[in-house]
């Protein structure tokens, strides 16, 4: 038990960054982080043996989910200012280019990038997570980071061409 | 080594970036690239976006972790709560799913087993349930315009501090309470009445453990779900109609839930 709960614990900043990335929202991302202890704490019974990391990786994922779901019920109030706020110069601007990149990536296939650029998990370790076939996470990067590459080249929103 | 004109799949440089190739292969394919400057480039953009979202979120992970996501305080945080509705049914879906298995579902402290006891309660209070809901001239002793009193006589007889549940805003009345003789001391009973005549009650004593998982249990016309939380077992019965139950029972332990919280 012991053992289980100090796996838990130095998860905890990696589970951060993945989710703030996942969400792109210090405060969701974090009330997301607690949801996920919480939900491992409370089955810390059904856990038997395993990767812990993998396996808190796995609820982060479905939480999200579950969360997007709700949300898509929902009318989505985005901020104005994400169309109109003009373009920074430096390393911030490239920041919020790639954030804005993710953001219009489909949910499995931002999943499955974050987790293998971002938190270095092994393609199996992602099928583990996606409880899909190896080959599907390799297809969801491949799909990813073809849809990054050609929104970062400019094949952005009409919207923002326009101005 | 592979040669030349050996094919190179995309599957592969992602599996190359990603670290996820032998030696040898990784080898042969870093030879492979400097000949193919078009693919080359397009895994420099692949490694670029790596690092841009690294650059933009791996801090992330250096911060220190902020107070309410400590292990301490997510736990007392999660005991303080109590379980949420939704956690207390998924238990005991689970705890019916894995009863024989012998895994036995286990929360914080929630013993799916039945402690021993704990069955005596919920069968007494059924009992109660069947010899108080006939009854139509003296169902209760305190009727339910008396609430306050009631809830400090009860309180005062079980040596806990309770709150009769108001359940209004699902159509159920307060007919009243009385005390009861129960296996681990004094009872209190509440009767709620729909308009429609159908009858509901819960039952609540000192339960020997300080918390159990949501069981359910029905006889032919008649059933009840009941709990422990916070040492005082609930048993909410009515008749056996599984759904409408568990929605009262729903609104019972929200109530009950949201009390405990206001006394921390």
């Amino acid at each position: 038990m012991g053992t289980f709960r100090q796996s838990v614990e130095a998860t905890i900043p990696a589970l951060r960054r993945y989710a703030r990335a996942l969400t792109r929202d210090a405060d969701i991302a974090d009330d997301l982080v607690q949801d996920t202890l919480v939900r491992a704490l409370r089955s810390e019974h059904l856990f038997h043996g395993g990767d812990v990391r993998s396996w808190l990786y796995t609820i982060l994922t479905n939480l999200n989910r579950n969360r997007l779901r709700s949300l898509a019920r929902r009318p989505i109030l985005s901020p104005i200012e994400d169309n109109d706020a003009p373009d920074l110069a430096g390393p911030e601007a490239g920041g919020r280019d790639i954030e804005r990149a993710l953001a219009t990536l489909v949910e499995d296939q931002r999943n499955a990038l974050l987790l293998v650029v971002l938190e270095g998990l092994s393609y199996r370790e992602v099928a583990e997570v996606q409880g899909v076939p190896i080959g599907t996470v390799m297809s969801r990067l491949a799909r990813a980071r073809v849809q990054i590459k050609n929104y970062l080249d400019g094949e952005r929103p009409a919207l923002r061409r326009v101005k | 080594m592979i040669d030349r004109d050996s094919p190179v799949t995309e599957d592969e440089l992602h599996a190359y970036i990603d670290g996820e190739l032998p030696a040898d292969r990784k080898e042969a394919i870093a030879k492979w690239l400097a000949d193919h400057p078009e693919q080359g480039a397009l895994v420099a953009s692949w490694r670029a976006q790596a690092e841009s979202i690294r650059a933009r979120y791996g801090a992330v992970g250096e911060e220190p972790v902020p107070e309410r996501l400590k292990l301490e305080q997510v736990l007392s945080h999660d005991r303080r709560n109590g379980r949420s509705w939704a956690a207390m049914t998924a238990a005991a879906a689970v705890v019916a799913f894995v009863l024989g298995g012998g895994t036995g579902w286990l929360a914080r402290g929630v013993s799916a087993a039945a402690p021993a006891g704990f069955d005596v309660i919920a069968s007494e209070a059924l009992d109660a349930y069947k010899l108080y809901v006939v009854e139509v001239r003296h169902p209760v002793e305190v009727p339910g315009s008396e609430r306050a009193h009631m809830t400090q006589w009860l309180s005062k007889r079980l040596g806990e501090e309770l709150r009769i549940p108001d359940l209004q805003a699902i159509g159920l009345k307060l007919v009243g309470g009385r005390l009861l003789p129960g296996p681990t001391g004094a009872a209190a009973f509440y009767m709620y009445e729909s308009p429609s005549g159908e009858r509901f009650t819960i039952y609540c004593a000192k339960a020997g453990v300080s918390q159990t998982a949501l069981r359910y249990t029905s006889e032919e016309q008649f059933a009840a779900f009941y709990w422990v939380d916070d040492k005082i077992a609930y048993v909410v019965s009515g008749p056996a109609d599984r759904e409408r139950l568990e929605s009262v029972t729903k609104s019972v332990y929200e109530q009950i839930d949201k009390s405990a919280a206001k006394k921390l």
